[in-house]
């Protein structure tokens, strides 16, 4: 038997996956990408199995505009790093050091 | 009517902010145009003013317009008191600042801070405004500094000059003695009474009497003279009482407008407006009464001899401004209040005058101020010549002059009193109506009168004053006329300076004009005694030749005449030949060494005291350890916490994710 | 299933949808112009924008109770016509501001307009937002539109670089604020604010889920207003993005962040006070202290003012953790006093910057009384409003914050506050001092065109007015709460 707490906990997991993934990954930005999408996709799991479990449709209504502002995310970031990489020619997370102190 | 207060104080307080940020936009001609049509028009509204309530008859304006703010019961407010007293101070003000703008436009058209003056001699009337229109101790300590700081401002408008510079910084030191004072006695009312507004503080005083504090201990004091004194302090550094006197001469180095309007006109009678405007607070202590008596005395005499031996036309005036307001405040110690303010306003004119009429002088002297090289100067400044003759008559109280007036009132009202400084006081106003006429018509017959030494002079003096101005480069000239911008406000002034006291005497000084403004305890009613003989303005004329005074005066100018126009010898033999004379001389000369004593004295030890405890406990302890320890110390933390922003955005995820980490264990976990 | 449909009044959102048909219009307006005719797209923008603070403010005319529509969704209450009609004014000045420097770089294309409307609508919404939807869409539609800002300057590496931090760190926000919002909507079963807010005062004290989930929120929140140690993106993004992007992300987000705080924490967590105001505490200690002491080390101006924007929002913070009606007035003044004095000072460095000079150092500054006398004065004055100095709006925004903590029994928390202010007022006499007793390195004089030069001075103008007269605003402000 599947619970809400199982779902609680898969979503959990998925959302310290991802901002771990945020933060360990050195290399590429692109992953920080798609640890975003899949730390919004973690809150909808929530969102989803709570509507579920409690029979009111309003979450499962949230977790469409969710998934449409993700979209629309992905597109200003990607947009971002586009321009980031015609400026710099690196798409490193490293080189992203010239702004400090 | 609050609307018409407001515009009168906001007029050239909004002229001096658009000219002094907007200087260089607006032009010389829009910075004299618009701070003339701000003070302008808060001259006509301050006659309408005057007239609703001195000929109309409106009951006294007293209202808050602003609650700036509520600290534990003390209301810091705005607010006008607008009486009989405040209308007339009000005119005074807005009517010689407004000559002064005129006069301007001529004595400074040469000068680079053209726009920069104008935009002071605005702000000052504002400031002024404030002060008189106060209706309550904040709003009078607001007008008090910042008249004080138009004045430094003024007084240092020739920053380059390092006279200037000095004279600055002594007007401000000595004002903060007199400020010190000041700030105290509001204090003092502050704990007594629990208010600041002035009603409340006046209903509050009769309460006051009796009780008595302890300054040191074993000599206990009563509260009501020990805030007369304080506040006398303040006045007595504003308005150049003996021993704060020194900065007002000294005040001269600034442009001669200003010495006009502030240090002659206005300013300094700040003093003697706020014991008039306390005669409540001042006629529940004789004590106070009796000091402010002797110093006024003091001042009125001593301060006169010093204008005998001035050179600088300027520094007679000055010095005879000294002595004047010593007179108002002998007419204060007397509870003369309204024959104080009636000599105020009248030496208001007449003061102005004279200074308009020096500075149109030293226009024509091309910035030459020292009468020894002047003489004979009548021929070329006709108009100059005949309204500082005016000033010159008013001032030594020629019968039938404003000065006649005020200064023959004064006089008797000081023989009248019963206070027992009362006979010292009366000597030395008597015979400083000898040496004022004397001094005045000494300036009057070396400046107009006798050879024309300015052309041997121009030789030599022009070499010596090159740094006075550019313009000294000339070569020999001819005096000639100032321009009308100058001459009008010199006519302006000279007929007040005729006329104002016989129209006004009967009202002011006898009449309803103060009822409820001026509060005279019956045993101190001086002018309610004179008021008996009192028949009019033509009879007092006439009794005023039973007196001393008019003959003194006459003796004065006599004696000026014979030693500087007949016999020139007899001042050289006076000043050097005989050893009482050399001592003399020499005293007034030195000033009788205020001014040693306070720069050598004072001041020296002041900086030598300061000296040693910069070294010792500035430099080695506070600076050392404390102050740049601490900075060191900040600025240490600073370098090290701005390596926190490494610049890395996963440094950046990882502070974030640390924090939400650690607030979740707090919240969760520790709780 | 029940099938009628009633449709919501219309009225209280009336502005946001003429905002919205506005920037909609002016899109294909703006897609058919000729280059030479962009100063039509800025004309309506700031025309869109004063129309609708005009009918904000008119829907503001003496309303009482706060008007909900669109099922609870939609809140217009006197808190949203203050911070609504502010944001939409201080949105104007910033284009204001902003024009000729753009138009010299000419980077005056209709996409930075739109994209400011955009922000400005998505404000809009957050500050009405009823309902988690409305406030997640709101706050989305403002940040998306922001981050686009930042890297609008595609020539600069700095601003793309600055545009990527915003975006992943706001991102990573974002997603905090919607797990928050799952857990506080599982344990309640509401996405209405009202609702959540009755519901969590039906949980028992200290219940788990709901401490997990409020921590959430207010880390997003923070991170939103920039408190430590959510504030890592605000001096990157203020020295990456254009000045009058600065201009922007540093004022009027600031009154929406300020909105989400009274939505999410004061109106929605008003049960759970006793917890954030603890969290809230310590972020704001922290934001003092980061504030006042790594400003001290900067030396780009852009900088000193994003440490500076820390320091008060420690401020802010301490006005809001009073919670009490009095503590947010003290709140809502302070981050309207803030916001015009960060218009101002960045207002300055963008008058500043001529003719492809950036005026970013404080090198820039030095001497600039001697090119300038009036912007120099007007420098000094946002300066010691900052400083908190009398008779200046920031004096009395720090003093009714300070009273409002005062007033709860913080009182070391007060004293804590006022040592900072006193190291902070440090930095900001330095730029004083820069402006008046420096030798100016670049002598020219500094061309202004008019309007913005009146601009700038009312603005400074009202810094000083609301100084010596708050009494109308403070009172505007109590009767918000």
């Amino acid at each position: 038997m599947i619970t809400l707490s199982h779902y609680l906990m898969l979503s959990g997991v998925l959302f310290v996956l991802s901002v771990a993934g945020i933060f360990i990954n050195r290399k590429n930005v692109i992953l920080l990408l798609m640890c975003i999408e899949l730390m919004l996709l973690a809150v909808n799991m929530n969102f989803v199995a709570f509507s579920r479990f409690s029979g009111d449709l309003a979450g499962q209504v949230f977790v469409f505009f969710i998934l449409t502002v993700a979209a629309a995310e992905a597109a200003i970031g990607l947009a971002i790093l586009v321009i980031l990489f015609r400026g710099k020619g690196s798409i490193n997370v490293e080189d992203l050091d010239v702004m400090k102190g | 009517m609050q609307g018409i207060y407001l515009t009168i104080v906001l007029a050239p307080l909004v002229a001096a902010v658009i000219v002094g940020l907007f200087g260089r936009q607006v032009g010389r001609t829009g910075a004299h145009t618009l701070t003339i049509a701000g003070v302008g028009g808060a001259f006509l509204l301050s006659l309408w003013v005057l007239k609703v309530h001195a000929l109309d008859g409106a009951a006294p304006f007293n209202a808050t317009l602003y609650t700036w703010g509520v600290v534990d019961g003390l209301r810091l407010e705005v607010g006008f008191l607008v009486d009989n007293l405040t209308a007339l101070m009000m005119c005074v003000v807005t009517f010689v600042s407004l000559m002064v703008h005129i006069y301007t436009i001529g004595y400074m058209h040469e000068d680079d801070g053209y726009q920069r003056f104008f935009s002071y001699i605005s702000l000052f009337t504002f400031a002024m405004l404030m002060l008189v229109m106060a209706n309550n101790f904040l709003q009078l300590f607001f007008g008090w500094e910042a008249v004080g700081l138009v004045s430094y401002l003024l007084i240092g408008f020739w920053y380059t000059r390092p006279s200037a510079v000095f004279a600055n910084m002594k007007a401000f030191l000595v004002n903060r003695v007199g400020d010190f004072g000041f700030l105290l006695g509001i204090a003092a009312i502050l704990q007594y009474t629990g208010s600041l507004d002035y009603r409340e503080v006046f209903a509050a005083a009769p309460t006051l009497q009796g009780q008595t504090l302890s300054v040191l201990p074993g000599a206990s004091w009563s509260v009501l003279t020990v805030i007369c004194l304080l506040l006398f302090v303040g006045a007595m550094g504003k308005s150049a009482q003996m021993p704060l006197h020194v900065w007002l001469p000294d005040s001269m180095e600034g442009p001669t407008p200003i010495s006009a309007l502030i240090h002659a006109a206005t300013m300094v009678t700040a003093g003697i407006f706020m014991v008039a405007r306390m005669s409540p607070l001042y006629e529940l202590s004789e004590t106070a009464l009796n000091t402010i008596l002797l110093i006024g005395s003091a001042t009125a005499f001593f301060m006169g001899l010093l204008g005998i031996v001035q050179t600088d036309i300027k520094r007679v005036v000055a010095y005879s401004t000294l002595s004047q307001l010593g007179y108002m405040t002998v007419a204060l110690g007397v509870s003369a209040y309204s024959a104080a303010v009636f000599h105020l306003m009248t030496h208001a004119f007449f003061k102005a005058l004279l200074f308009l009429a020096a500075g149109s002088v030293i226009i024509a002297m091309h910035h030459e101020q020292d009468m020894r090289r002047m003489g004979g100067l009548w021929r070329y400044l006709p108009i100059t010549y005949i309204t500082c003759l005016i000033g010159a008559l008013a001032l030594i109280g020629f019968p039938g002059f404003s000065g006649f007036f005020s200064k023959d009132a004064l006089i008797e009202a000081v023989a009248e009193s019963h206070l027992p400084g009362a006979g010292i006081a009366h000597a030395a106003v008597l015979s400083g109506v000898f040496i004022t006429a004397f001094y005045t018509f000494r300036l009057i017959f070396l400046v107009f009168h006798g050879p024309e030494r300015f052309r041997e002079a121009a030789g030599d003096s022009h070499a010596a004053h090159a740094d006075h101005d550019a313009h000294d480069h000339h070569g020999v000239h001819e005096p000639h006329e100032s321009p009308w911008v100058v001459t009008l406000p010199l006519i302006l002034l000279a007929i007040p300076s005729i006329i104002i006291g016989a129209f006004t005497i009967e009202p002011m000084l006898f009449g309803d004009f103060f009822r409820g403004v001026i509060q005279v305890s019956h045993a101190h009613d001086v002018l309610g005694e004179m008021a008996e003989h009192f028949h009019g303005p033509w009879a007092f004329l006439l009794h005023g030749f039973q007196g001393p005074a008019v003959y003194l005066a006459f003796a004065g100018v006599a004696s000026a005449a014979y030693v500087y126009l007949i016999n020139p010898a007899v001042a050289d033999f006076f000043a050097h030949r005989f050893a009482l004379g050399r001592v003399v001389n020499w005293i007034l000369l030195h000033k009788y060494g205020f001014d040693a004593l306070y720069i050598q004295g004072f001041a020296a030890f002041g900086r030598g005291l300061g000296r040693y405890f910069w070294q010792r406990g500035d430099v080695d302890l506070i600076d050392g350890r404390l102050v740049n320890g601490t900075a060191q110390r900040v600025v240490a933390w600073a370098a090290k916490g701005r390596t926190l922003q490494s610049g890395y955005l996963y440094h950046y995820a990882f502070a974030m994710l640390i924090g939400l980490t650690a607030m979740l264990g707090w919240m969760l976990f520790i709780r | 299933m029940d099938m009628t449909f009633t449709s919501p009044s219309l009225w209280p959102a009336m502005p946001e949808i003429f905002l919205l048909a506005s920037v909609c219009a002016i899109l294909v307006i703006d897609l058919f112009l000729p280059p030479r005719w962009r100063h039509l797209t800025y004309g309506l923008s700031l025309m869109a924008l004063l129309v609708t603070a005009a009918m904000v403010l008119r829907l503001g005319q003496g309303l009482e109770e706060p008007q909900v529509t669109f099922s609870g969704m939609f809140v217009l209450d006197r808190l949203a016509v203050v911070l609504k009609s502010a944001a939409l004014l201080v949105t104007g000045a910033v284009l204001l501001y902003g024009r000729d420097y753009l138009r010299e770089r000419q980077l005056d294309q209709g996409e930075f307009y739109l994209l400011t409307l955009f922000s400005a609508l998505g404000m809009m919404v957050l500050i009405s937002a009823g309902h988690f939807i409305t406030l997640y869409l709101g706050l989305e539609l403002m940040s998306l539109s922001l981050y686009a800002l930042v890297a609008f300057n595609r020539e600069q590496s700095a601003s793309s670089e600055a545009a990527m931090k915003y975006f992943v760190l706001g991102a990573i926000a974002s997603g905090m604020l919607l797990y928050g919002m799952s857990i506080l909507y599982g344990v309640t079963g509401s996405l209405e604010i009202e609702t959540v807010a009755s519901r969590i005062m039906e949980q028992p004290v200290g219940s788990l889920p709901l401490l997990l989930g409020m921590t959430f929120v207010v880390a997003a929140v923070a991170f939103k207003l920039g408190a430590v140690p959510f504030h890592n993106w605000l001096p990157d993004v203020y020295q990456g993005a254009n000045t009058p992007v600065t201009l922007l992300v540093g004022s009027a987000p600031k009154l929406a962040a300020f909105a989400m705080v009274m939505r999410l924490l004061a109106q929605g967590m008003e049960g759970l006070a006793g917890d954030w105001r603890d969290l809230l505490m310590v972020m704001a200690v922290l934001s003092l202290a980061l504030g006042s002491v790594v400003a001290i080390a900067q030396t780009n101006v852009k900088r000193l003012l994003a440490y500076s924007t820390i320091g008060h929002i420690g401020f802010l913070l301490l006005g809001v953790l009073a919670a009490n009606p009095m503590g947010y007035a003290a709140a809502l003044f302070y981050v309207l006093i803030y916001v015009l004095m960060a218009l101002g000072a960045f207002g300055v460095l963008i008058l500043l910057s001529q003719r492809g000079m950036e005026a970013e150092t404080l090198d820039d500054l030095k001497g600039l009384n001697a090119r300038s006398p009036w912007l120099a004065a007007v420098m000094a004055l946002f300066m010691f409003s900052m400083a908190g100095v009398p008779p200046t709006a920031g004096f009395y925004a720090k003093l009714l914050v300070l009273d409002a903590v005062v007033d709860q029994g913080m009182g070391t928390l007060a004293i804590v506050a006022v040592l900072f202010a006193v190291i902070s007022a440090f930095y900001y006499l330095r730029v004083v001092w820069q402006l008046y007793f420096e030798a100016p390195i670049n002598g020219s004089a500094v061309v202004a065109s008019a309007d913005l030069r009146w601009l700038l001075i009312a603005n400074g103008g009202l810094v000083l007015l609301l100084g010596i007269l708050p009494d109308q605003l403070i009172r505007a402000c109590l009767s918000a709460f």
